[in-house]
């Protein structure tokens, strides 16, 4: 019995010395965390650019999708050494608020209203998308909205206060707040038929559509820009100041603006370069 | 469409199983002394500890992983290390989030061992810690099997990973997160082809620590 108590002893202490030399040794190649949005990292657009920049300055780049506002809230605990998402009144305070630093203007893609086929608001082929919501909410026909305080729902939101109309009305009844990701949500609305206001990339990059379809775009009002900032290391010392201002040099430089003008997908340009307009 | 993505595959499934297994192996080590001792030894509020350590099989992987990414911010209590979004920060939290089901499933085979067995220990003049691992070797057969329940629920969750690991290309995304991801792309097809994936290595796992506990159990009787 003895040595029997001996040889488990043994074992549980190897399993043990196993699993702490499994974890990661210190010295890592140079590497960055940049909290961003569902719609950059979904979309495919990070897979496309980010290799580019890697080969380039042997930066990797650590990418935590998230919504926008839990991104910001990711860089304002600082676990992020850059934030790079698309909400310009956020992003603003977030700034203002001392948080974030050198924010700067990196791309811009449109949002679209999607809708079932059979369109029972009878919205499809307005341009207009604060009358297209006006008229949803008076159909009450279903809407499932992001509800998870992203940019997309924050932008959302908007619209509807433009339509005058108060989605929270209907809530629990035809407005659906899902509290989940752009695509999540996408999959929610394809199969309740319901609207649903999405980022263009994910639409295209999104394959279970069912009968939905693209109702209205090309508003002006539907323009989505996306913003990137380091998170300042006045508040957090850790904060990689060198490789994170390299990335973001890069991603506003004409190699980064021609890597994100060059992603397509279904020969669809997703995301429009604008870091020096 | 499984196929196509295969050198990642490999990799999302190799951190998969790195990351259960040493979190399985992190919390065996205190769970199985400790489940052990608390079904021998008498003391005050013992009924207390069982029931918490039973309800605590019920633990939610989501506030698991909620805990310990708040523990492992930088603005939390252990943010100094900046082990947020590692594998590490994973092997953490699945071990938390295993150790009660380690602890109290160990301590009911104990107990009862201990039922069968204690007047025999107790006249040999065994102690609490001696009678516990004396016990342990007694049931190491059973014990491989509460092992592998501990292994199955680290390797299947997905609410604690994804918080604490961020589901990083390449660095924190293992099977569960890549079938979330690709549940929200709509690629529902290479969703469920990676679900496959997921389950028929967790079989693959338990037909050859079956297989072993057999054999062992035969060749030692």
């Amino acid at each position: 019995m003895a040595t029997h108590r001996r040889r488990l002893i043994g074992t549980v202490f190897a399993a043990a010395l196993a699993a702490l030399a499994s974890l990661p040794a210190a010295a890592q190649p140079k590497s960055i965390v940049v909290a961003s949005t569902t719609s950059t990292e979904q979309s495919g657009l990070f897979g496309h650019i980010l290799p580019t920049f890697t080969k380039k300055t042997g930066i990797q780049v650590k990418v935590v999708a998230l919504g926008t506002g839990q991104a910001l809230d990711v860089g304002r605990r600082g676990d992020a050494d850059v934030v790079f998402v698309h909400d310009r009144v956020a992003e603003d305070k977030f700034v203002a608020d001392g948080w974030g630093i050198g924010r700067r203007d990196v791309m811009y893609n449109d949002f679209v209203l999607i809708g079932p086929k059979a369109d029972p608001a009878k919205v499809a082929g307005t341009k207009d998308v604060a009358a297209a919501l006006k008229r949803i909410a008076e159909a009450k026909a279903p809407f499932v909205s992001r509800g998870d305080k992203s940019g997309t729902h924050a932008a959302e939101l908007r619209y509807f206060k433009l339509a005058g109309a108060d989605p929270l009305q209907g809530k629990g009844s035809w407005y659906r707040e899902t509290g989940s990701g752009m695509g999540p949500a996408l999959n929610t609305a394809s199969s309740m038929n319901a609207y649903i206001l999405a980022d263009r990339g994910t639409w295209l990059a999104f394959k279970n559509r069912g009968e939905l379809g693209i109702v209205v775009e090309g508003d002006k009002r539907l323009f989505n820009p996306y913003g990137v900032m380091l998170v300042n290391p006045a508040r957090h010392p850790h904060v990689k100041v060198s490789e994170g201002s390299a990335f973001i040099e890069w991603i506003v430089s004409k190699e980064g603006q021609d890597a994100i003008a060059s992603y397509k997908v279904g020969g669809e340009q997703l995301f429009f370069a604008d870091a020096h307009n | 469409m499984v196929v196509t993505l295969d050198p990642k595959l490999g990799e999302i499934v190799l951190l998969s199983l790195r990351v259960s297994v040493s979190s399985v192996a992190l919390a065996g080590v205190f769970a199985l002394p400790l489940g052990a001792a608390v079904a021998v030894a008498e003391f005050p509020g013992k009924r207390g500890v069982v029931t918490t350590l039973n309800a605590l099989l019920g633990l939610p992987a989501v506030v698991v992983g909620l805990a310990i990414y708040l523990l492992l911010s930088r603005s939390g209590p252990l943010g100094a290390f900046g082990i947020l979004f590692t594998p590490s920060a994973m092997v953490i939290a699945q071990a938390v989030l295993v150790f009660p089901l380690l602890a109290a499933l160990t301590r009911q085979v104990v107990a009862d061992a201990w039922g069968e067995s204690r007047e025999q220990l107790v006249s040999l003049g065994a102690g609490t810690w001696t009678s516990a691992f004396a016990l342990l070797v007694d049931v190491r057969y059973t014990l491989v099997t509460i092992v592998l329940a501990g292994f199955g629920r680290a390797i299947a969750e997905v609410g604690a990973v994804m918080i604490v690991g961020g589901n990083i290309d390449g660095v924190t995304r293992v099977m569960t997160t890549a079938i979330a991801l690709e549940t929200s792309k709509g690629d529902l097809p290479l969703a469920v082809g990676l679900g496959i994936v997921l389950l028929a290595i967790v079989f693959a796992l338990n037909i050859a620590a079956t297989a072993i506990k057999d054999a062992a159990q035969r060749h030692h009787g």
